[in-house]
C-alpha cells in the first residue's frame, strides 16, 4: 500500500527455524504484540524499518498533491477542511516516523534515506492534482484505499506499528468522508463543468488507486514472510478485489464511470471483474519516472536543506540555554 | 546530523481529570518548544488539558520478560517508547 | 441591532470589520502556503494550526462584516468575490513569506498587535465583537507565545540564524506603523465605543517588542520610514502591494472562473 514494495526474505519453515525463531514465531501465531526491547530476528526488525518508513514518507509527501490546492480552495470552510486534512497527514507521518524510530533508527536518517532516493513512498502521490475535484478524488480513491490496508494493519504484530495504525485510523476517518463530499457537490448539486471535472479525475486516479495495493500475488514474491510475521495482513490481491467491489457502488452513486469496460459483477465471485492496471506504468513510476517524482523530491529535500539553519539555531539556543542554567546553578552552589 | 532534535515522550491529561497518559513521542529543541509541539501535534482535537513532555533519554523502562538477547544490546540504553499509543477501548475487538 | 451600531456610521463599520477580516484571511492564506514545505514536521502542523485559527476569525468577522452590510454577502462572497481595491488588510500581512525566518518575524510583529486589539475588542460596546474577539484572543495568545518564543531562540541561536532574523527584521520593520496609524474609519469605530483607536495599542506593542528583540538579541530598527502612512498608499484604504493581486488571483480562482457554481 504505503509501502508497496517492501522486500523481506522468503518465509522460513519450522524445521529451519532457530530455536529463538520458533519462539517468536509462537508469539506471533497467539497474536502476541513484539514490543521494541524484545528479541526479534534481524530480518523482521530491517523489514519492519521500510515498511513503516515507506508509510511515515508516503504521509509526508503525499502532503504535496492535496497542499498544491490549499491556497485555491473554493470556499473557505473547503480551505480550512482541507488544510486540517493535510495536517492530519503531517501528523500521521510523525506517529510512523516514531514507530520506525523503536527499531533504532532515527528520523533523520529516514529523511535522509528518502531524500537521497534510497526509500521509497507510495507511487500515487506521484501523480498530479489538475483541478479541484482531484482533491475528492485523492480523499476518496487513494485514502479509501489507503484505509483498507491501514484497518487490517491495526493487527500487525509489531507493537509500536500497530499502535500508531489505531491512532491513524481513528484520525482518518473524516478523510475519505471530506473527499466523497466535495465530489457529492460536484456531481449531484454541480454544474457540467464541474461534473466533467469530476469524471476527469476518475479517469486519471482510478488505476493509480488500484495500482496503490502493489503487484499481482502471483508477482509478488516477497509477501510470504510479511505474512507469517504479520506485518501484512491481506494479500494485495485481496484488498484491491475489495476496494473495487466497495467503490463501483460509491462511484455509481455519483454518476460517475469507471474508465474500464470490462468492469463487471461476478455473481459467482461474489464480486467485480475488472482490468489490471497497466504495471508497467507503476513500475516506471516507482523507478522515479511518474509525472511528479522530480518535483515531490525536490519539494521535499528543499524544504529539508533550507530548513536546516532554523533546526540548527533553535539547537544552539537549547544548548545556550542548558549551559546558562548550569552555570547559574553552579553560582548559586 | 549534530542537529537532530532530541525525542521526547509526550503525556496527557484529559478533560475528565485522569490520569496523564502516554499518547506518543516527537522531536524538539528543549522543553518548551516540547511543550508547544505537542500541543499542536496531539491536542488537534481537544485532547487534552495539561501536557508533560519527558526527554525520552530520561526515562528508565523495566526490562523486557522475555530471556533472549536483546536486538539493542546495550541495555543502558532506555528504550524510547515504552507505550506508543494506548489502546483505545472502541477498537478492542479489532 | 444595537445602540452602538446606530450610533455609527455603518459603512465605517463594515469597512472596519473588513480591516480585521482581511488580516486574519491574507495571513492565514500566506501561513498555508507553507504547508508540507516547513524545516520540520512538528513546524508544519503547528503553522497549519496557526492558519487554521486565523481562517476561522476571518470567517467570524467578515461574516459579521456581510451582516452589518446587510446586502446578504457571505463570508465567502466577500473573500472570493471582492477585487484587489476592496481589500483592508494591512501591508505587512501580505508581505511574502521570504525564509521561514521572514515569515515567522512578520507573524511576531502582527501577533503583537492583534492580540492588544483582541484584548481591548473583549470590551467592545457591540457584543457581537466582543464574543468574536473573545474566542480569538486565547488563539491570538498562543500564536505570539510560539512566535515571540521562536524570534528569540533563533536569535539567540547560530550566527546564521541571528543574521536571518535581522534581515526580516530590518525588512518588516517598515510595514508595522500602518497597523497603529489612525484614521477617519478608526475614529468613526472609536467614538462609537465598537474597538480602541489604533495608536492607542502601540504603546504594548512596542513595550513587547522591545523585550522580545533584547531577549533575542536583535537591534531594533530605531525610527524607520513607514510604508502604508502616507500619501495615498495603504492597504487599510485598499492600495496593496503587488503581492495581493497574485494572492487573490490564487485564491479566487475557482470562484471566478466557474461563477455561481457550489462547491
Amino acid at each position: 500500500m504505503y509501502a508497496q514494495l517492501v522486500s523481506a526474505e522468503g518465509a522460513k519453515s519450522r524445521e529451519d527455524m532457530t530455536p529463538e525463531e520458533n519462539a517468536f514465531q509462537d508469539r506471533i501465531d497467539r497474536g502476541e504484540k513484539i514490543e521494541p526491547k524484545e528479541w526479534m530476528p534481524e530480518g523482521y526488525r530491517k523489514t519492519l524499518i521500510r515498511q513503516i518508513g515507506q508509510h511515515a514518507h508516503s504521509e509526508i509527501v503525499g502532503q504535496l498533491p492535496e497542499g498544491n490546492w490549499i491556497t485555491r480552495a473554493p470556499t473557505l470552510e473547503r480551505k480550512a477542511i482541507l488544510l486540517a486534512k493535510v495536517q492530519d497527514e503531517a501528523g500521521h507521518g510523525l506517529y510512523l516516523y516514531s514507530a520506525a524510530e523503536t527499531l533504532g533508527v532515527s528520523r533523520d536518517e529516514l529523511l535522509d534515506l528518502l531524500h537521497a532516493g534510497k526509500m521509497k513512498y507510495s507511487s500515487i502521490f506521484n501523480y498530479p492534482t489538475l483541478n479541484w475535484a482531484d482533491i475528492g478524488a485523492v480523499g476518496w480513491l487513494v485514502d479509501g484505499a489507503a484505509i483498507m490496508n491501514q484497518v487490517p494493519l491495526q493487527r500487525t504484530s509489531y507493537g509500536p506499528y500497530s499502535r500508531a495504525m489505531i491512532r491513524i485510523c481513528k484520525e482518518e476517518s473524516f478523510h475519505q468522508r471530506q473527499g466523497y463530499d466535495i465530489l457529492l457537490k460536484m456531481c449531484l448539486q454541480g454544474t457540467e463543468d464541474q461534473k466533467a471535472m469530476a469524471q476527469d479525475a476518475m479517469n486519471r486516479f482510478w488505476y493509480p488507486a488500484l495500482m496503490m495495493f502493489g503487484p499481482s500475488d502471483k508477482d509478488s514474491v516477497h509477501s510470504a514472510q510479511s505474512m507469517q510475521w504479520k506485518i501484512k495482513i491481506n494479500t494485495n490481491d485481496e484488498l484491491r478485489q475489495k476496494f473495487v467491489d466497495q467503490t463501483v457502488p460509491q462511484a455509481e452513486y455519483l454518476g460517475l464511470t469507471i474508465p474500464d469496460p470490462n468492469l463487471k459483477w461476478n455473481e459467482e465471485k461474489g464480486g467485480y471483474d475488472f482490468s489490471e492496471p497497466d504495471w508497467s506504468e507503476f513500475f516506471a513510476v516507482i523507478a522515479g519516472n511518474g509525472p511528479c517524482n522530480a518535483e515531490r523530491m525536490e519539494a521535499r529535500v528543499t524544504a529539508w536543506e533550507d530548513g536546516a539553519w532554523f533546526r540548527e539555531g533553535l539547537m544552539a539556543h537549547a544548548n545556550k540555554q542548558a549551559e546558562r542554567r548550569k552555570a547559574a546553578r553552579h553560582a548559586a552552589e | 546530523m549534530s542537529s537532530e532534535w532530541p525525542l521526547w515522550e509526550i503525556f496527557i491529561r484529559g478533560q475528565h481529570g485522569l490520569n496523564h497518559r502516554h499518547v506518543g513521542s516527537l522531536h524538539a529543541p528543549d522543553a518548551e518548544m516540547a511543550i508547544r509541539n505537542a500541543r499542536d501535534v496531539y491536542t488537534r482535537r481537544n485532547e487534552g488539558v495539561s501536557i508533560w513532555a519527558v526527554k525520552s533519554n530520561d526515562i528508565t523502562a523495566s526490562a523486557p520478560s522475555d530471556k533472549g538477547p536483546l536486538f539493542e544490546p546495550s541495555n543502558s540504553k532506555v528504550y524510547r517508547h515504552p507505550t506508543f499509543f494506548d489502546i483505545p477501548a472502541e477498537v478492542g475487538h479489532m | 441591532m444595537g445602540a452602538a451600531v446606530a450610533a455609527v456610521d455603518r459603512a465605517a463599520f463594515v469597512e472596519w470589520l473588513e480591516r480585521v477580516g482581511d488580516n486574519a484571511l491574507v495571513l492565514g492564506h500566506r501561513v498555508s502556503e507553507w504547508c508540507g514545505h516547513s524545516p520540520v514536521l512538528e513546524e508544519d502542523i503547528a503553522l497549519a494550526n496557526q492558519a487554521l485559527d486565523l481562517i476561522g476569525q476571518c470567517q467570524l468577522w467578515l461574516g459579521l462584516a456581510g451582516e452589518v452590510e446587510g446586502q446578504g454577502r457571505s463570508a465567502d462572497n466577500l473573500a472570493y468575490l471582492r477585487d484587489a481595491a476592496a481589500f483592508r488588510n494591512v501591508l505587512l500581512v501580505e508581505r511574502p513569506n521570504g525564509d521561514f525566518g521572514q515569515t515567522l518575524m512578520r507573524q511576531f510583529l502582527f501577533d503583537a498587535f492583534h492580540i492588544e486589539l483582541m484584548r481591548a475588542l473583549k470590551a467592545s460596546s457591540d457584543p457581537r465583537v466582543a464574543e468574536i474577539a473573545a474566542k480569538a484572543e486565547k488563539e491570538v495568545a498562543y500564536h505570539l507565545e510560539r512566535s515571540a518564543d521562536l524570534v528569540i531562540s533563533l536569535g539567540d541561536g547560530t550566527e546564521e540564524s541571528r543574521n536571518r532574523m535581522q534581515k526580516a527584521l530590518n525588512v518588516l520593520y517598515p510595514y508595522t506603523g500602518e497597523m497603529f496609524h489612525d484614521d477617519a474609519t478608526d475614529k468613526a469605530v472609536a467614538e462609537a465605543g465598537i474597538a480602541p483607536l489604533p495608536s492607542s495599542l502601540r504603546a504594548a506593542w512596542d513595550a513587547t517588542v522591545r523585550e522580545v528583540l533584547e531577549a533575542a538579541t536583535l537591534t531594533h530598527p530605531g525610527e524607520t520610514y513607514q510604508h502604508g502612512i502616507n500619501g495615498a498608499g495603504g492597504g487599510k484604504r485598499g492600495v496593496h502591494s503587488e503581492y495581493l493581486g497574485y494572492i487573490l488571483a490564487e485564491m479566487q480562482f475557482l470562484q471566478r472562473a466557474y461563477p455561481g457554481a457550489v462547491w
